[in-house]
């Protein structure tokens, strides 16, 4: 790729928020800022008014809807009448919510194993030298541009108990291979797997970048020192990249959260195993679209989004603690 | 990809908010279409095998009414009711689409459905053509709503060629279901070498549990009530837990990664319960010179379940007209007589069916018909989806021996009880 001596190529661009050292410098002049205070009311609303109303009608509004949905009875055609808190108290007293809860929390906790593997992955692709290096990039990102159907089928076919490449290569090791999608509990770990593979380009992209925001002089300076590969990595990369890192795991917990597509598509509609293996969202949606229980579904939807809420303010919360910026 | 989930959930909450409660319609005005109709109109089917034959139906009905344009949307039966749903709540049904017997009642009770009573005080669908069972069961209220366009019984589709090579003699088809038990793990020992099985316990009631059920003379749902708690249902049930034990079907594990048919298909699965439609299925495939059909076994007496699709009009199509002019040429003899030719399906006009025998004369499809004279109608009832989700929930831990039959027919009778009573 580059013939210099370090990893990062040309000098990455700086950009605000991200871990470079360089900050844009905005140009000082303040008789052009007062100049604009008297007309700023109109043109930057203008400029933003298409994603406001998109977000507005797509998300906001939506949103406003399934919170009043929540408190209804709703048949199955619409038609809803006002029930109060009885969906959460019905909710809330259902053995299936905890259950899901606990699934997608494993699935959760899987794929977060995808992020050390996905900052070891980054650093190797950044090693000076590599040969062949965006073409890893593009096979790192194939899966996560794939679509999860398509993906998903194939990965069946991988699990599959009798035929399946996978118990075909344990059998090599003398490994006699579960039915993966069709017991309890290696069906999450199967689907966990799949989303930890499809995740990985992400992050590895992110993470990439990030990497090579971290300026080259430190690590030349840290070899004049006599650091060695491990403490370099450990005591120049890790800080520096933890700000990528923080916004990898977010995105990854939120999308996990969410984990609908490739469950339903790796174990089927008809899998006896769903009801031990169903997430959050699916539980969502077979009692909305299945079950034809749009109210109830409204209050599993509203859960969901508290959990998340949850989740992603205390790890801003924690942010602090682990992220270093500058 | 979350956010598009995200979207898409909110999109259908808003459509469930808005979707207008039409109640029971009443039937509008029905005139028989002119020949220069213009019109684009959408038909909504399940099943791909049978969109060859559905091509030739359309293309029959284009020249009658060359102006009309017709989509046909095929969407796999798994998806098929969730996106009907949907779209019945956004009224933006298919103009004509497929029902079946377990959602009719839902559909019908809302609204959603144009009643055919028109057509018929017009002549242009006479019921009297079609299988007394099937007209009533897209009759709700007294209504009549939908067309009978194929009527399936079920029937043991064979692979000639395991039996010879497990060395089993192929069974005449008067037989027990002892008989029915040997024969399949006496294949299944025989082939074990090869992974091949002599039977399958599917997880789906209308090709294997509701069968055994009525043989062994139980009922699945009676007057309000499930059947299920009774010992005659029991012994049904059973019947699929000792063919898992015995060795004679896959486990309902390696059944969920494989299902019944495709182990059929591929030559692993020498004795497949399944409904007369699967025939389209075998079409042009290396298999259909061996497969020969066999009737159920006989338990307590002898029985199959029947069921048909219908075709129906939705209350909401804009293009009304033309959608019935369809729905009444795919109910005419000319259109079924095609249906059966193509060897789709067993089409529902009287005197058409022995189009669908002739179309693989080595097989036996007679079996189907003559299944006619012992069948049983599929049970429904206003609202089966529920009571099919508790089925689909709990009969797996029977099958696969996790929990005993009995221990589970008496918590899916207790659940299922509770749901018809609010029905």
């Amino acid at each position: 790729m580059t013939t210099a001596e370090h990893p990062s190529g040309p000098p990455a661009p700086p950009f605000a928020g991200g871990p470079g050292r360089v900050r844009p410098i905005l140009p000082p002049s303040p008789a052009k800022n007062n100049r604009r205070r008297g007309g700023d009311g109109l043109w930057p609303w203008l400029f933003i008014a298409p994603l406001v109303l998109g977000i507005a009608v797509f998300y906001l509004w939506p949103i406003v809807q399934t919170v009043a949905t929540s408190f209804t009875e709703t048949g199955p055609f619409g038609g809803s009448t006002f029930s109060g808190i009885e969906n959460y108290v019905e909710l809330f007293t259902d053995p299936q919510l905890y259950r899901s809860l606990g699934n997608t929390l494993l699935y959760t906790a899987i794929v977060m194993l995808g992020i050390p593997i996905a900052v070891y992955l980054a650093s190797l692709l950044n090693l000076p030298g590599l040969r062949f290096a965006s073409l890893y990039r593009v096979l790192f990102f194939l899966p996560y541009v794939a679509m999860p159907t398509a993906v998903a089928m194939v990965w069946r076919l991988i699990f599959n108990g009798d035929f399946g490449l996978l118990n075909y290569g344990l059998g090599f090791l003398g490994i006699d291979g579960p039915y993966w999608i069709s017991t309890p509990v290696f069906a999450m770990v199967a689907v966990a797997i799949v989303g930890l593979w499809s995740s990985l380009g992400f992050s590895l992209i992110v993470l990439a970048a990030g990497l090579k925001n971290i300026p080259p002089e430190l690590y030349e300076a840290a070899e004049l020192d006599g650091a060695t590969r491990w403490g370099q990595f450990r005591f120049i990369t890790v800080p520096l990249l933890s700000p990528s890192v923080f916004f990898v795991t977010i995105v990854t917990v939120i999308s996990s959260f969410q984990l609908f597509d490739l469950l339903y598509a790796i174990l089927g509609s008809s899998n006896p195993v769903l009801p031990k293996s169903m997430s959050l969202v699916y539980f969502f949606y077979r009692e909305g679209f299945v079950n034809n229980d749009k109210g109830f579904a409204a209050a599993i939807a509203m859960v969901i989004l508290v959990i998340i809420g949850i989740v992603t303010l205390l790890q801003f919360r924690f942010q602090k603690k682990w992220v270093q910026s500058d | 990809m979350a956010a598009g989930l995200a979207l898409s959930v909110g999109l259908a909450m808003v459509a469930a908010g808005c979707g207008s409660d039409t109640g029971s319609a009443e039937p509008a005005e029905y005139a028989t279409g002119d020949k220069d109709l213009a019109a684009n109109i959408t038909y909504g089917v399940w099943d791909q095998n049978q969109v060859a034959a559905i091509d030739e139906n359309i293309a029959a009905f284009n020249e009658e009414y060359p102006n009309i344009d017709v989509t046909v949307n095929v969407t796999p039966f798994a998806e098929y009711w969730t996106k009907l749903q949907t779209q019945a709540s956004s009224d933006t049904l298919p103009d004509l689409f497929w029902m079946n017997g377990p959602n009719i009642g839902l559909y019908a009770s809302n609204g959603k459905l144009e009643p055919i009573t028109g057509a018929m005080d017009a002549g242009d669908i006479d019921p009297a053509n079609y299988p007394e069972a099937l007209v009533d069961l897209y009759t709700i209220d007294d209504v009549p709503y939908g067309v009978p366009k194929d009527f399936d019984t079920i029937g043991i589709w064979a692979n000639k060629a395991l039996f010879t090579k497990a060395g089993v003699e192929l069974p005449d088809g008067d037989w027990t279901w002892a008989e029915f038990q040997k024969t399949a793990s006496d294949i299944s020992t025989a082939l074990a070498a090869d992974g091949a099985y002599g039977g399958a316990a599917g997880m789906d009631g209308q090709t294997t549990y509701y069968n055994t059920i009525f043989q062994a003379g139980g009922d699945v749902v009676d007057e309000g009530t499930s059947g299920y708690s009774s010992p005659e249902a029991q012994a049904g049930i059973q019947f699929w837990t000792d063919l898992i034990a015995n060795g004679g079907s896959p486990s309902i594990q390696q059944l969920t990664d494989t299902t019944a048919d495709q182990w059929f298909t591929s030559g692993k699965l020498a004795m497949y319960w399944g409904g007369s439609w699967f025939r389209s299925a075998l079409t042009d495939t290396e298999l259909e010179s061996d497969v020969v059909v066999l009737p159920l076994p006989q338990g307590e007496k002898q029985a199959t379940v029947i069921h048909g699709v219908a075709n129906v009009v939705s209350a909401a199509s804009k293009e009304k007209q033309a959608a019935q002019a369809l729905q009444a040429f795919l109910a005419s003899k000319d259109a079924q007589q095609q249906q059966g030719d193509a060897g789709a399906v067993i089409p529902a006009f009287d005197g058409t069916q022995s189009a669908f025998t002739g179309s693989m004369p080595e097989a036996n499809l007679q079996v189907f018909l003559d299944a006619l004279e012992y069948a049983e109608p599929l049970p429904v009832s206003k609202n089966s989806a529920v009571w099919n989700a508790f089925e689909a929930d709990l009969l797996p831990q029977a099958f696969s021996g996790e929990k005993p039959v009995k221990e589970i027919v008496d918590e899916l009778a207790n659940n299922m009880d509770a749901a018809l009573a609010e029905e």
